[in-house]
Formats: C-alpha cells, sequence, structure tokens
C-alpha cells in the first residue's frame, strides 16, 4: 500500500490527507492527516470518499474530435493540431479578442497560471476567466 | 480571507452572512460548532433554518436580498450606541463621514422594515458583533451572489472597520471560497483584468514585468471579457472560438439557455476535462485530461495557503496532464516559452513573476503549506492581512444604499427562489454524482418549501412538484419543512436532470458580473 499526502480536491478549506493506492497503482482508500493544521486527522464525507471518482468508468480516456456532426476518437496529434489550426484561423479573420479562455478552479495553479499564459502570451488576449464567480 | 481558520478559536463572536458552513465547509463548520461550545457567540444571519443556526446565539432571517440594508442598520446602532473603535477608525481609516451619513438612514425601524425582522434583531446584533476584543465576519455565496454583491462585500469590510476589526487575530472579513482552488486560481492570474498576484493588466508597468519574463511583445491593456460576458459575446456572434479547461458552463452558468445558445453560436469550442459533461457534449474537441489525484502541483485554500497536490496513480487511457496539453497547443503555435519539464518548474516561473508567491518553492511547502503574501524564501507566510497598516494606506469605507434585487416576486411568480448547495454534492455533481456513497445520500433533485405552503397548494414530503420561472420549468421533489420561510423556495444546482440554473436569472452585478442566484421569482405546482 503507497500513502501519497496530497489536497482534498472539493472545498476551499484545504484539509490534506493520503491516497491510498495497492500494488496496481489503483487508488483504494483515503487517510486524514493527523499532522495537518486545518483538518488535525478527521475529514468530512466528501474528504473520505475523494479516491473513489477518479476510477469512475465515466472518465475521458481518449481525445474526441467532431467529424460530420458526431464525436469520434481521435489522436493526440489530430486533435491538437486542428485546435491549434482552427484557434489561429479565428484569431487571424476575427482578430485576437474573438477568442476566449475559461480556467478553473479545480485545477492546479501551475495549470491555470499555463492557460493564462496561453491566453496572454500566445493569443494575445486577456479573454481568460474561471468560475469563481459561479 | 483576511485572517486565517484557526481565527476561529480565537474571536468572540462570528457573524456568519450568506454562508451555510456545516455544509459547504463541514470542517470548518465544526470548528465553530467547538467555538460556541467553548463560549463564543454566533449570530446566523440567514433566512434559512441552517443547522448552525439551531445552536446560534442569535438567527436572524432576514429577507434574501436585504444584506445591504442589514449590515447598514448594525453599523447605525453602533455608532448611535457609541459601540464603534473610534481610535481605530481615526487612525486607520478614511471617508468615514460618508459612511456616517448613509447608515443614519438606516434606523432599526427602517431596517427592520426592508429586511422583514424585529429591530430589536438589529440593536441586539450590533451590540452581540461589537461586544468582544475580537470579532470575526464570515460570508459565503449568499453575500456574493447577488445583483449588489460588490455592494454586500464592501457592507461587511465597513462593519469590520467600523469596530477595529481588521489586521489582527479573529478577526476580519472572511470569504469562504466554495471550489477548492477559486483563491489559487484568482491568485494565478485567470481574471480579465489582472496577470498574477493581482497585477493589473492596464498597467504598463506590469506588462513590461511580463513581456520580459516571457519572451513577448505587446501583451493586451485591454481588460478581457468574464465568463458571464463571454456568454453574452458568444451570443452576440462577436466570440467565435472558446477554450475550456475543467468547467462546465452548461451546468454552472445562470439561465441555461441562453448559455447553450451561446456555445453553439460559436466556431470552435474545444472543452479540456475528465468526464463527459453537457458542455462537452457540444465541443468540437474534447481533451481528456488527469484528475487532482493524477497530477503534481499545488492548490491555494480559502485561508490564502498554498498546499501541495501530489500524484497517486496514473491517469487512464491516454489522459494528459492539463499543463502538458497546454504547452503542446503553445508550440503549436510556434511558442516554446509555455514548455516546461514539471509543474514545480512551472511555480518556479511563478515565484520570480508574483510578488506575493516569492517564496513559495516546493522544497518550502513540502509538509505544511504557507499562507501568502510570502514574498521570499525567509518569509514565514502571512495568518493575517492589513496588519497595522492597508496595502493601500488608510482603510477606505465604501458605504452603499440598499437597492431591491432585481426580479422580485409578483402575482404570476409569487415565490422567492434561491439556489445553492447541500452536504454530499459538490458543484455541477461532476465528481460526487460519480460517487457511489454521495449519490446514495442525495439522489433526487428537490425543492424545500415551507410547511404552510405546501399545504395550501396541496403539495406533500417527497411528491414531485413543478418548479418555474420566466426561463424556464423543472421537475423536483418536494421536500417540506420549515428550513424555508412561507414564500421562499429553495434548490440545489446539482442535478443535471433539474438543472436549478435553466430558472435563474442571468442579471449580474455591474461591477463582479457575479449572477443573482439567490434570488429570482418562481412558481410550484403539483406535478400530474
Ligand atoms: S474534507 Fe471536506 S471540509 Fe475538508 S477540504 Fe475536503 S470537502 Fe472541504
Amino acid at each position: 500500500m503507497k500513502r501519497t499526502l496530497t489536497t482534498c480536491p472539493y472545498c476551499g478549506t484545504g484539509c490534506q490527507f493520503y491516497l491510498l493506492t495497492d500494488g496496481n497503482g489503483r487508488l483504494v482508500g483515503v487517510e486524514p492527516s493527523s499532522e495537518h493544521v486545518i483538518s488535525k486527522g478527521q475529514l468530512c464525507v466528501k474528504g473520505w470518499n475523494a479516491f473513489n471518482f477518479p476510477n469512475h468508468p465515466d472518465r475521458l480516456t481518449v481525445p474526441q474530435i467532431r467529424k460530420n456532426g458526431k464525436l469520434v476518437e481521435a489522436s493526440w496529434d489530430e486533435a491538437l493540431d486542428l485546435v491549434a489550426s482552427k484557434l489561429k484561423e479565428v484569431q487571424e479573420k476575427h482578430g485576437a479578442d474573438s477568442i476566449a479562455f475559461f480556467s478553473s478552479a479545480k485545477t492546479t495553479n501551475e495549470e491555470n497560471y499555463a492557460l493564462m499564459k496561453l491566453a496572454r502570451a500566445v493569443f494575445k488576449t486577456n479573454n481568460v476567466d474561471h468560475c469563481a464567480r459561479l | 480571507m483576511t485572517n486565517s481558520i484557526s481565527c476561529v478559536e480565537q474571536t468572540g463572536c462570528i457573524l456568519l452572512i450568506g454562508s451555510n458552513t456545516t455544509e459547504q465547509h463541514p470542517l470548518i463548520g465544526t470548528r465553530i460548532i467547538n467555538a460556541v461550545k467553548k463560549g463564543m457567540k454566533l449570530i446566523v444571519a440567514d433566512n434559512r433554518k441552517i443547522r448552525l443556526a439551531e445552536i446560534a446565539d442569535m438567527h436572524i432571517r432576514l429577507e434574501n436580498g436585504t444584506n445591504v440594508a442589514f449590515l447598514n442598520g448594525l453599523m447605525h446602532v453602533i455608532i448611535k450606541e457609541g459601540l464603534a473603535d473610534d481610535e481605530y477608525v481615526k487612525t486607520r481609516t478614511e471617508n468615514y463621514d460618508e459612511l456616517k451619513a448613509i447608515v443614519e438612514e438606516y434606523t432599526p425601524e427602517r431596517t427592520a422594515e426592508i429586511c422583514k425582522i424585529t429591530p430589536e434583531e438589529v440593536v441586539n446584533a450590533a451590540r452581540m458583533y461589537s461586544a468582544p476584543e475580537a470579532a470575526m465576519i464570515v460570508y459565503c455565496m449568499g453575500i456574493t451572489q447577488h445583483s449588489h454583491g460588490v455592494d454586500n462585500v464592501k457592507s461587511c469590510a465597513n462593519l469590520a472597520m467600523l469596530t477595529g476589526n481588521v489586521g489582527k487575530a479573529g478577526t476580519g472579513v472572511n470569504p469562504l471560497r466554495g471550489q477548492n482552488n477559486v483563491q489559487g486560481a484568482c491568485d494565478m492570474g485567470a481574471l480579465p483584468n489582472v496577470y498574477t498576484g493581482y497585477q493589473k493588466v492596464v498597467d504598463e508597468a506590469s506588462r513590461a514585468v511580463f513581456e520580459k519574463a516571457w519572451g513577448v511583445e505587446n501583451l493586451p491593456g485591454n481588460v478581457g471579457l468574464t465568463v458571464t460576458t463571454a456568454i453574452n459575446a458568444a451570443c452576440d456572434g462577436q466570440l467565435k472560438a472558446l477554450f475550456v479547461l475543467g468547467e462546465n458552463p452548461m451546468m454552472s452558468d445562470p439561465d441555461q439557455h441562453h448559455v447553450k445558445t451561446g456555445l453553439e453560436n460559436l466556431d470552435f469550442l474545444v472543452v479540456q476535462d475528465i468526464f463527459p459533461t453537457p458542455t462537452t457534449a457540444l465541443a468540437d474537441v474534447v481533451l481528456p485530461a488527469a484528475c487532482y489525484a493524477e497530477k503534481d502541483g499545488t492548490f491555494t485554500s480559502t485561508e490564502r495557503r498554498v498546499q501541495r497536490v501530489r500524484k497517486a496513480c496514473d491517469p487512464p487511457g491516454k489522459a494528459r496532464q492539463d499543463w502538458e496539453i497546454v504547452g503542446d497547443i503553445a508550440k503549436r503555435m510556434g511558442y516554446d516559452g509555455l514548455t516546461y519539464n514539471s509543474p514545480e518548474e512551472i511555480m518556479d516561473e511563478i515565484t520570480r513573476v508574483t510578488p506575493i508567491y516569492g517564496g513559495m518553492q516546493y522544497d518550502r511547502i513540502d509538509q505544511v503549506g504557507l499562507q501568502w503574501p510570502c514574498p521570499d524564501r525567509e518569509h514565514p507566510g502571512t495568518p493575517f492581512l492589513h496588519k497595522g497598516t492597508f496595502k493601500r494606506g488608510l482603510g477606505l469605507f465604501g458605504p452603499a444604499s440598499y437597492m431591491p434585487p432585481m426580479e422580485l416576486p409578483d402575482e404570476e411568480y409569487p415565490f422567492l427562489l434561491a439556489t445553492g448547495r447541500c452536504y454530499f454534492h459538490f458543484h455541477t455533481g461532476t465528481m460526487t454524482r460519480r460517487t457511489r456513497l454521495l449519490d446514495r445520500e442525495e439522489r433526487f433533485p428537490y425543492v424545500e418549501i415551507n410547511l404552510d405552503d405546501a399545504k395550501r397548494l396541496g403539495i406533500y414530503d417527497r411528491f414531485p412538484v413543478m418548479v418555474s420561472t420566466r426561463r424556464g420549468e423543472v421537475k423536483a421533489l418536494a421536500r417540506v419543512s420549515d428550513v424555508v420561510v412561507p414564500g421562499h423556495l429553495f434548490m440545489t444546482f446539482h442535478f443535471e436532470e433539474a438543472a436549478a440554473n435553466a430558472l435563474t436569472n442571468n442579471a449580474l452585478d455591474p461591477v463582479a458580473k457575479i449572477p443573482e442566484y439567490k434570488v429570482c421569482a418562481a412558481q410550484v405546482r403539483r406535478a400530474s
């Protein structure tokens, strides 16, 4: 059993816990961190169950692109080439501010930083926001 | 939060306003319960009979959307009865005279009339909050999700400053952030007007800093579109392409029909997420992403604490890290500045361009996270803000007058509908509804209705009803109780099959562009 100290993905309280993985690298449980300043060995029902959803069969596992109105599986290269060429086309035709980026209050700081840098440094637009307001 | 979660243990009184803490921030709720047991005073200002109301010293059931009037009423009493911290007001604030002039009109009687409470409640709450050495204001979306949300927030700050409750332990104005990394997304500049650490895009000097750090020229200096204005621009045909990372605007944005129109109107929609959602269903490209358990990085909690996220397992199938996907797109656009080897390398760059994160290197936050501002490697972090002085020098009173919500109940739609969350689910339900134990606890969409109204309309507990507004109609099960007052309805927005946001009003606060989720006019009837 491997224990990995991490931070709860649900509310902003910021409890920390250990994710437990079995020999096959599969998430099997959660163990509170007794030293943590906020959680002090406790978690709420959401935290206790935070190992559950990553294993769900509904997870998206392959890139998809729309062909003839339907989403079909594609390779990463195919999907990302399409994203880059379409965004470039829109930018050239309609200007930088015709593109917007929605970042996420659920993803990490590093990934929020990367997306806002993409919007500003590469696509030259300040149309970047996340759902803090919602 | 201006202060820390542990301040709950150092305060004499909490004024809790618009936060159902035990459900939305359970472990903070537990701390409040423990503090009450040790003698801390608790004032719950909330229309619903939330769990903390049962142990509170006062439960004030003010009408939704009247927070500004209520807070002004408290300040009126505090000034009248000489309960203000005059020394603090004199040495640390400005614009007091304007505040005094505005709150003058909010006598206990007038306040009580607007808020549908009693004058005694206004007087007693004012005395209770201003009595102890240190008192805290804690609030959540109940304060911000209004068309006058910014006025609400300012009024909280006014009350705290008036009583000297800013800049020391056990005090402050403390919004509880809903999603785990709202604080971090803001800190990282995922906002249309600022770069990281709230450095403004309109400010030429900040632009120069980022142009140099990123090796680019001509960064744009105009403020961009917010989520809600971007959707409007998509409807108007101004916005042509949208890149959505881990969001589900189809469920979380106001007026679902309007959102759908906007998204369908785009030339190109890319959605990067972990599960299929109503938003991925509309996308031209769907990119599978890793979830929190499969990545390294940091989250920043509601008390500004930057903490490590660590990879415990591999992502499923071909799913990848968000930062790698973003880097690959940048490379295809001919930019190498987003090609990193690890999240740690990204954090190192963040510390170089973000003064408040200057000392947040991974080796320093390895076991225990630090609270920003933390400008350098030697800095111990900051448990509470505005100690001794405000960032702008003096604290500015920004008084506001009460304005009624945009849409109030009328003959056709006689109920006031508010939306929120419940204990078992999270936001749009994409994660929690796929967690067996959580889904079992709260399986069906429901609407809370008062016993008297239910009787009058022939509605029974757990029986299906139709809830409608000017924007749409959904089916839900009735939950009959005294949690809501007569004339009110309450729904959560976790359920795809009865999306409460098909009903809500997209009236926005003019400054913060937050939708008005806590008040709209609705009708309810038995489903046949
Ligand atoms: S365990 Fe519960 S209280 Fe703690 S961060 Fe997670 S959701 Fe919030």
